[in-house]
């Protein structure tokens, strides 16, 4: 009786301090709100080095606190909504998963009466393929992808995507370390629509992508910094705002943006369903983009901001970047990734496994099969070696 | 032999500590160049101590970490003192379910704990669990068997008549535990209590399912480090943590040591 009596009483604890958990912030707090903004990691100024620091300049003006938190892509976001439990006010996702986000509903409309802020954004985005009607999302920055180079070794003229293929630069090249965006090069090579969904079109760039694997010499993300700046690398495919950033450390290196084409993304700032205080995300959205902001703000984190008056909070490495601010000539050749169904990532998530598995897989499976049959062995010996023993 | 003996521990102690010897001395480099060394700098720690935001994370981290190893060394003592109390077959089976959380992957305990959570905010109508709870109860709970698991060992190896004498000599079993028991078992309940400390200190693939909007640790803001590389303040905030482990360490037994000399002076007496 008594045993049971305790159980009763224990679970009765934990339920009262689940539900006490809620309400313990609200009550701390007293009458300032708190909102919870989710952002990609190192996407926002945080004051180092002179910077703008962004959240605490949003509080100070405002008394809203921010709560901020972050994740690493845009799939990670999507698993976090998608699992509940923890509600966000503040979300900012690429392109093609808004337009995923919007088709599965996850999106508050926005108040743009909260935003006046938004006359300021660019009309050239605006209108954009993944919120049509400018309902859903303000843009936060924008970006492209091209050819970064170091002029010292590379004396080709660099104006293709084909230079990746050169077999003179063997070894001492670098492309990236995710399905979309390199699969992206290859279709741009191939004259392929880089939204594609056919799996003749997956399997020829997986061909050509296997045809250049002899010349790489590592998938890489972030590690390209550190190799075009000490030039264990010479050519590699990277965001244009990250050359503005490498270029300060080592001036050798020159940026392409390749005929063939090249990819042109957005991150804006969306509002997710479930979200609890959306009067006062309008407001920092409405903050992020106030022009002095937003030029300080991508001044700290090197990106592009789509608000032309931004431009002159800029520093001017960034300011004057022909690679940051491109041309018209050169923005008609970029394309937009759009979200592709299921089936087709999944697709091309199995042809990017098998690329990098191809070939360099065999000296590991040799090494897996060495280690387990030595394993094998020195069980059966000690085991003969026991039996002779009792013998 | 014997100089192969010492190039051998030479060469693991070499393989050990060279990455943080390296991450140390680019700690100080002026220029942010992860190969050459240009020159000595204090600069990068004096960023890290004007960066809010990570110092608000470290803080964050090390509140988790000296909560859960605390909690989790109260309850994981009680336990190791009830599991001893039971018969072999019951310990048996009671061990074999307290060890599982150990040997399972981090990723299956992270999934069923962030499922569990986000199943009973449901019920509580509250869309907003995840956080620094829901964070504390996981630590507590995958640090737990490590404190069971080197308490119980210091349990058995006491004199099983030490707290039987003290109980006849008028202890309640609350006094004799206290005055006889954990002083005999403290090696064990401290060595369970780093041991929590430093695994919930570094803990990535379970709190990066459960941690939610509210609340977030050093570890899974530097995993979000994609966009750019690794900026030398975070180099610097390693040395500073590695540097207050290694304190830490010392410390404890500097200290051990300290109380055995005493216990064979008694003895000696």
């Amino acid at each position: 009786m008594k045993r049971i009596l305790a159980a009763i009483l224990t679970l009765t604890l934990a339920f009262t301090l689940f539900a006490a958990i809620p309400s313990l912030p609200a009550k701390a707090e007293g009458e300032t709100v708190t909102i919870n903004v989710y952002n990609w990691g190192q996407y926002i100024g945080i004051g180092e080095e002179d910077t703008i620091d962004v959240n605490a300049e949003f509080t100070k003006r405002t008394g809203i606190q921010v709560n901020y938190t972050t994740y690493d892509s845009n799939e990670t976001l999507l698993t976090k909504l998608e699992t509940g439990g923890s509600s966000y006010d503040i979300i900012i996702p690429s392109d093609y998963m808004i337009e995923r986000l919007i088709k599965k509903d996850m999106l508050e409309k926005l108040n743009f009466d909260n935003i006046p802020n938004y006359q300021y954004i660019d009309e050239q985005y605006k209108n954009t393929p993944y919120d049509p009607n400018n309902e859903y999302s303000v843009p936060y920055t924008y970006g492209t992808v091209g050819i970064i180079y170091n002029t010292k070794y590379v004396t080709k003229t660099v104006d293709s995507w084909n230079i990746l293929w050169d077999e003179d630069y063997k070894d001492k090249i670098l492309t990236f370390d995710n399905p979309r965006d390199l699969f992206a090069i290859a279709e741009f090579l191939l004259g392929i629509d880089v939204n594609t969904t056919s799996e003749a079109d997956y399997q020829k760039c997986y061909d050509k992508l296997l045809e250049q694997k002899p010349l790489v010499q590592q998938y890489v993300m972030d590690q390209i910094f550190d190799a075009m700046i000490n030039e264990s690398a010479w050519i590699a495919p990277y965001y244009a705002g990250d050359f503005v950033t490498m270029h300060e450390d080592n001036p050798d290196l020159a940026f392409c943006y390749p005929k063939e084409g090249f990819n042109f993304f957005i991150d804006a700032i969306c509002i997710p369903k479930g979200c609890e205080h959306k009067a006062e995300a309008e407001a920092y959205i409405n903050f992020l983009c106030d022009p002095e902001i937003s030029g300080q703000n991508m001044d700290a984190i090197g990106y592009a901001t789509p608000i032309p008056e931004a431009k002159e909070y800029l520093s001017e490495e960034f300011a004057n970047s022909e690679v940051v601010y491109f041309d018209e000539a050169t923005a008609a050749k970029s394309k937009m990734f759009s979200d592709l169904p299921d089936e087709t990532f999944q697709l091309m998530n199995d042809y990017w496994s098998k690329l990098k598995v191809e070939g360099s897989g065999y000296t590991l499976y040799i090494i897996i099969g060495a280690v387990i049959a030595a394993v094998i062995v020195a069980v059966v010996i000690m085991r003969v070696r026991k039996k002779k023993l009792y013998e | 032999m014997k100089t192969f003996g010492k190039i051998y521990t030479a060469a693991v102690f070499v393989l050990l500590y060279t990455p943080i010897l390296l991450l140390m001395l680019f700690s100080f480099n002026s220029s942010k160049n992860t190969v050459h060394f240009e020159g000595f700098t204090f600069k990068w720690y004096e960023e890290l101590f004007h960066n809010d935001t990570l110092l608000h994370l470290l803080l964050n981290t090390i509140i988790i970490a000296v909560i859960a190893s605390v909690v989790a060394t109260v309850l994981g003592t009680m336990a190791a003192v009830g599991i001893h109390k039971m018969k072999k077959r019951m310990q048996n089976v009671i061990l074999t379910i307290t060890n599982v959380p150990m040997t399972n992957p981090d990723i299956v305990t992270g999934v069923s704990l962030a499922l569990l959570f986000v199943f009973i905010g449901g019920v509580m109508k509250n869309n907003n669990v995840l956080g620094f709870w829901t964070l504390l109860i996981a630590h507590i709970t995958f640090g737990l068997p490590y404190v069971i698991l080197s308490v119980l060992p210091k349990i058995r190896q006491m004199d099983r008549n030490l707290m039987d004498a003290a109980l006849d000599l008028g202890c309640t079993p609350m006094k004799a535990f206290f005055k006889v028991m954990l002083p005999e078992i403290m090696p064990g309940v401290f060595t369970g209590m780093t041991m929590v400390f430093t695994l919930s200190l570094d803990d990535f693939v379970i709190s990066y399912f459960v941690y939610g909007s509210g609340f977030s640790t050093l570890p899974i803001e530097i995993y979000n480090y994609t966009k750019k590389p690794i900026p030398p303040s975070i180099y610097a905030l390693f040395t500073v943590l590695f540097m207050v482990i290694l304190a830490l360490m010392v410390l404890m037994n500097v200290f051990q040591a300290r109380d055995e000399r005493k216990k064979s002076k008694k003895l000696a007496v």
